[in-house]
């Protein structure tokens, strides 16, 4: 559904996505996934047409932006990260504008403008001003407009920043219902979300994609990457050390600060599909060492995310 | 074209939401109240030419109060992400807004009817210049609108957006008057610029198809270079 090659977006000469490569196959929600700055928000702006890019190609269903990009917009429904609506208008007239400006042909712009009342739960801030909404109104009419004419693919820029966890919850279910049709691309700073709402997360650090699955693909990935924690007694650091590097699927030993009882206290970072820890400990037995405690951890989710975008 | 006639619609609509259009018309029907009626029954002349004399100062402050807020106020809060983001060509938005301002000096000038309908009461009014004068305020005010367009769309500082629109439409008025001051070789092309020679023309009811084309060509240019600001922005 949309073919992202090569797009690179500087401000002023400020990079803010760089040679991306993004592909999202129709009905499918992606979440982008990274910390502040990593140009989450630009590649939504540059897909909904708000901005140009520098360079690359991008296709949306078997168009292309750069020839025109009005018959594109028709077909995106986009929420933008903080929701500039106009504060003076009802919410109902500002829902009735939309559909005015959009050309939509409705035979009762009315029935449905209570519809998408009714879905988002919006009915009793009709006659408010957009002004006078909390955030959490504010939100919730922001994906009505979104959703007003039906398109076929949804951008979402932090759909559940500023909501309380009750609200968290139902706008992820709204995507998740959402998504079951249409194309949806989300942006978020927050793990869990991208992993309770998405079908595939590509992870972003300083405008680059570093890593890109399904939740469950990057978790795996995760799970090659796992520590195991030693605590010997009687043993001599540097003759552990060098011995335990030497166990198969053990890269590094990196000593702990021990407990004050004198025992060593290693953790062995390991990679490799399949369990070190018998290695490990076979490896223990050989030795006249004494073996206190032996525990293992994935790294979580968090971990690869703070890793990823950390190093680049 | 929906697109258009709903943002000129909401535009014109949003002018009365809040205490813009109704400041701005009653300080111009008082000041130009004021000034036509103190000198007109000591000229005791029954036409309408002190009124539309005024107008080319008066409006230089009034039009660009009204265009100030128009793109600078959806910069700054940001809702022209969103209308960034609708299937809408930037010179719809733009056309939009510019008839919605154009609408309210209509507005603003319909009251001022009253002011020929008195006089032609008390004496012998000749309609002609009248309505070339009211032609002429419409021309007027739309260059002065298209000029406020511009300084709206490059500043997201609205009193920045009229300090300088209203200074450019005070150049362009007064322009006529510091003739005096140019090169004797520049003084017919910069009358030629001036706002002002041009609008007293039609003001006296010689309606010329030169002036008219002035006035249109600031439409064009002001609106043009809006596009391209606005287009320089994505």
């Amino acid at each position: 559904m949309i073919n992202i090659q090569g797009l690179s977006k500087y401000y002023d000469g400020v990079c803010a996505v760089d040679d991306l490569d993004l592909n999202v196959p129709a009905g499918e929600i992606l979440g982008l996934l990274g910390p502040n700055g990593a140009g989450k928000t630009t590649i939504l702006r540059v897909l909904t047409g708000y901005i140009r890019p520098t360079s690359g190609r991008i296709r949306i269903g078997e168009m292309d932006p750069a020839e025109d990009i009005v018959p594109i917009k028709a077909r995106i429904g986009y929420l933008p990260e903080s929701i500039p609506i106009y504060r003076n208008l009802l919410v109902y007239d500002f829902l009735r504008y939309m559909i005015r400006v959009r050309g939509l042909p409705l035979e009762d712009p009315h029935a449905r403008i209570k519809e998408m009342g009714k879905v988002f739960a919006i009915d009793s801030v009709m006659h408010k001003t957009v002004g006078e909404l909390s955030k959490g109104y504010l939100q919730r009419v922001g994906l009505a407009h979104a959703l007003l004419h039906d398109p076929e693919i949804l951008i979402l820029d932090e759909p559940t920043s500023g909501l309380d966890p009750n609200q968290i919850l139902e706008i992820r279910s709204l995507i998740r219902e959402v998504g079951r049709e249409k194309t949806v691309i989300l942006s978020t700073h927050i793990l869990s979300e991208a992993e309770a709402t998405c079908d595939r997360i590509a992870i972003l650090s300083q405008g680059r994609t570093v890593a890109d699955g399904t939740p469950q693909e990057i978790k795996n990935r995760a799970r090659q990457h796992r520590s195991v924690t030693l605590e010997l007694k009687n043993a001599d650091p540097e003759q552990a050390r060098s011995s335990l590097e030497s166990v198969s699927g053990v890269d590094r030993v990196v000593p702990l600060d021990g407990p004050e009882t004198g025992s060593l206290l290693l953790r062995l970072e390991c990679s490799g599909g399949d369990d070190p820890r018998e290695r490990i400990y076979q490896s223990v037995k050989s030795q006249d060492w004494i073996l206190l405690q032996m525990s293992q951890e994935a790294r979580s989710l968090e971990n690869i995310f703070k890793e990823l975008t950390l190093e680049s | 074209m929906s697109a258009l006639t709903a943002i000129w619609n909401k535009e014109f609509k949003d002018y009365f939401l809040t205490p813009i259009a109704y400041m701005v018309i009653a300080v111009f029907l008082v000041v130009v109240g004021w000034f036509f009626f103190s000198t007109f029954f000591i000229k005791n002349q029954a036409n309408m030419q002190e009124f539309f004399q005024l107008l080319p100062i008066v409006f230089a402050f009034v039009v660009p109060a009204l265009t100030m807020r128009l793109i600078s106020e959806e910069i700054s809060l940001g809702s022209y992400e969103l209308m960034g983001t609708l299937p809408v060509r930037p010179r719809h938005i733009i056309l939009g807004k510019f008839l919605a301002c154009l609408c309210l000096i209509a507005a603003m000038l319909l009251p001022t009817l009253l002011y020929p309908l008195c006089i032609d009461r008390v004496g012998d009014l000749d309609w002609g210049p009248v309505l070339g004068g009211y032609l002429g305020a419409l021309l007027l005010g739309g260059a002065y609108a298209a000029i406020g367009m511009l300084t709206s769309s490059l500043s997201r500082n609205q009193i920045v957006a009229f300090i300088v629109g209203a200074a450019v439409c005070f150049a362009l008025a007064y322009l006529q008057r510091m003739l005096f001051f140019m090169p004797e070789a520049i003084q017919g092309f910069v009358d030629y610029l001036g706002a002002g020679s041009h609008f007293e023309n039609i003001a006296q009811g010689v309606l010329d198809i030169r002036d008219v084309i002035y006035f249109l060509s600031i439409v064009f240019l002001g609106l043009y270079a809006t596009k391209l600001v606005l287009e320089s922005k994505e």
